[in-house]
């Protein structure tokens, strides 16, 4: 057996027919370690729930493979389904069923019971224990979401699929849930995770980026912050809209975003960020910017999305 | 593994339907309100038509006929008018459904046909008033006719509700399995729980079990409600057995069971079963010798009958419970639901994915 928990190997799958037909997985290939956090990012309709249904059985694909823990998805589902634990994009489980008996009832399932996974839960399920007896229905975002979780958990899975585990959930809720998955890790469970938030991108070992059904980039967000290949000068002024403006016409400009407070220059020349920023300084007074500041930055995780998610003539790409 | 998996997940459909707020009262008022209401409403007597009277006569003879229409209960005669045109103004205006014309030896009636089936009957009640009347005062005069006596069995006084209650009890059973099981796995895909139950390793047959067991003993529990409202509200108790007619309710309601859930798993959402159960419901109930009898249907339309599970469960209770036939009387019933109970669950196995293609 290979040191790969997850492997993909030209991942396709298409809907619908003719001048209708969206597809959705497109020639997708890539590995996950054992004991690894892979996160999956990209924009949504990038495909990454049609990832999740293939690499969990749910879907069969048109062509590829894919092979969780030595079984494939297609041929050996029976057993895949027994060593995986999936956490749809959606709160699904029973609303009319209190917390403790939605657990039995996943536990159950999947031919296990919640005492002999209680050590395994135990860090998610404290924070639930007190509602235990509370209709799943009636709890708040983040605690429905741990809940989704513990039941994902409860069978003790080899590997867990968390389809953006943490959209619609308060920031609080997600740093607690993001610091759940490090301690899961721990145990030796392989994760596989979506998220539209580059924050929490950052926490995992690997990412790949997700776009048209493609994997457009795939490495640690270290190396991925490495490898972008622009000088960034973070700039403020007064008057940011028209900053904006002014920022894409600069002649050494490549592109430009806004983030926060900031616009993020991206620009053409390499490694002279100095000598640019006194020209770009320069060109804003003369273009009757006041308080102005700029700053040369390091490239985060964000920086890579933006760039790769309009590189394909984007609304915002080059000027 | 198996036995433990089915026994929880029938506890979970029924800790869910217990807490269902709607399902309680679904089962006691249900059957409460169609039986109450149904049988009264849904009738085939016709009481009270307004009647139009040309009196020409003027005589003893059509003084005495208007009487006699009018005491039947079937009529209300308080318009008269001096000629048929009149008359037909009331028709038209919609004041009355019939115009009784009287010439010194004729009788002319003319009934307002926009509803066939009151038409017709209405023409029958008249016809047989007036007959009735004629042979009386004309006895004398009349030679001696064949006289036919008719003697009604099973239902004596030709009673509509104790006909229309084994019906009823159809009904509600259909509704059971069609309508709450098209509800139920649609609604659980629509909720996202269905894709943890597929990405589980429970099995297929498991599963569709856990959801047919709770709807089958719902339908017991409906079935025998209703008798039991029957017994109080219309003193009808099956003269068959009791058993043989929740056998036959059971393998029903298991069918129809498996119709739901064949349409819920074929369909992308809970709106889209309903409407396709509907709709199906409607051609089974009105097809199946619920209102209309069969034997009155065109010929291509008696041939769709037979592949109507309703008509065949129908017929059987009402065999059942008015007449008292015995199983060795309901083998064709039985092999027909059957078949279908067979049919529509194997539908269920086979439309039912755990991995969408």
């Amino acid at each position: 057996m290979s040191d790969y928990s997850v492997s993909a190997r030209n991942l396709s799958k298409k809907f619908g027919h003719g001048h209708h037909a969206v597809q959705a997985v497109d020639g997708v290939s890539f590995d996950v370690k054992k004991g690894e956090l892979f996160g999956l990012i990209g924009p949504d309709g990038a495909g990454k729930t049609t990832l999740f249904r293939l690499l969990t059985s749910l879907m069969v694909p048109d062509s590829g493979t894919a092979v969780v823990e030595g079984f494939d998805t297609v041929k050996d589902y029976r057993q895949i389904r027994r060593i995986i634990g999936y956490m749809p994009g959606r709160f699904s489980l029973y609303q009319d069923l209190s917390v403790e008996e939605n657990l039995k009832f996943f536990a159950t399932l999947f031919g296990s019971t919640v005492a002999k996974s209680y050590d395994a839960i135990k860090p998610i399920y404290r924070y639930l224990e007190p509602f235990k007896k509370r209709m799943a229905g009636r709890l708040s975002g983040g605690m429905k979401q741990k809940l989704a979780l513990c039941c994902a958990l409860v069978h003790a899975p080899k590997v867990l699929f968390l389809d953006e585990p943490t959209t619609g959930v308060d920031p609080v809720s997600r740093k607690e849930f993001w610091e759940m998955l490090g301690t899961l890790q721990d145990q030796g469970i392989s994760i596989v995770a979506s998220t539209p938030y580059m924050n929490e991108a950052v926490r995992c070992h690997r990412i790949a980026f997700v776009q048209d059904g493609k994997i457009s980039e795939c490495d640690t967000p270290e190396n991925i912050r490495r490898k972008f290949p622009h000088a960034i000068l973070a700039v403020r002024s007064r008057d940011a809209f028209s900053l904006l403006q002014d920022l894409r016409k600069f002649p050494e400009a490549h592109s430009c975003y806004s983030f926060g407070n900031y616009q993020h220059l991206y620009l053409h020349s390499e490694g002279g960020a100095d000598g640019s920023a006194a020209r770009l300084q320069e060109y804003l007074e003369g273009k009757g910017h006041q308080d102005i500041r700029i700053e040369p930055i390091e490239a985060s995780i964000e920086d890579c999305f933006m760039l790769r998610m309009n590189k394909e003539g984007g609304d915002y790409g080059d000027v | 593994m198996g036995r433990k998996v089915l026994k929880y997940l029938l506890e979970k459909e029924f800790k869910q339907n217990l807490r269902n707020p709607i399902m309680l009262p679904l089962i006691i008022v249900l059957p409460l309100i169609q039986l109450v209401v149904l049988p009264f409403a849904a009738t085939y007597e016709i009481r009270n038509v307004e009647m139009v009277i040309v009196d020409n006569d003027h005589s003893a003879f059509s003084r005495d006929l208007e009487q006699k229409i009018a005491s039947s209960g079937y009529f209300k005669t308080r318009y008269h008018a001096p000629t048929y045109q009149e008359a037909v103004s009331y028709i038209e205006n919609g004041d009355a459904g019939v115009i009784l014309e009287i010439r010194s030896s004729q009788v002319f009636l003319s009934v307002d046909a926009v509803d066939g089936t009151q038409a017709s009957i209405v023409e029958a009640y008249l016809n047989g008033i007036i007959q009735d009347y004629a042979a009386r005062t004309l006895q004398e005069k009349q030679p001696t006719r064949i006289q036919t006596t008719a003697q009604m069995r099973f239902n004596p006084f030709l009673d509509y509700q104790t006909y229309m209650v084994p019906g009823i009890l159809a009904m509600l059973l259909t509704l059971v399995g069609g309508i709450l099981a098209a509800l139920n796995i649609s609604g659980e895909r629509e909720l996202g729980t269905l894709e943890q139950i597929n990405v589980s390793p429970v099995r297929k047959s498991d599963y569709l079990l856990g959801k047919l067991i709770p709807f089958w003993i719902m339908g017991l529990l409906i079935t025998l409600i209703g008798l039991g409202i029957a017994w109080l509200l219309y003193g009808l108790t099956p003269r068959g057995s009791l058993p043989t007619l929740l056998l036959f309710a059971t393998i029903y309601n298991i069918g129809f069971t498996g119709f739901g859930l064949f349409l819920s798993s074929v369909s992308k959402s809970q709106q889209q079963a309903m409407f396709v159960a509907f709709f199906f419901l409607l051609i089974f109930f009105l097809m199946g010798g619920l209102f209309t009898p069969v034997s009155s249907m065109p010929h291509w339309a008696q041939y769709i009958v037979y592949l109507n599970p309703t008509w065949y469960l129908i017929d059987a209770m009402r065999l059942i419970i008015l007449k008292g036939s015995g199983f060795a009387q309901l083998l064709d019933q039985f092999y027909a639901i059957l078949s279908f109970a067979v049919f529509f669950n194997f539908l269920a196995l086979i439309t039912f994915r755990k991995t969408a293609k």
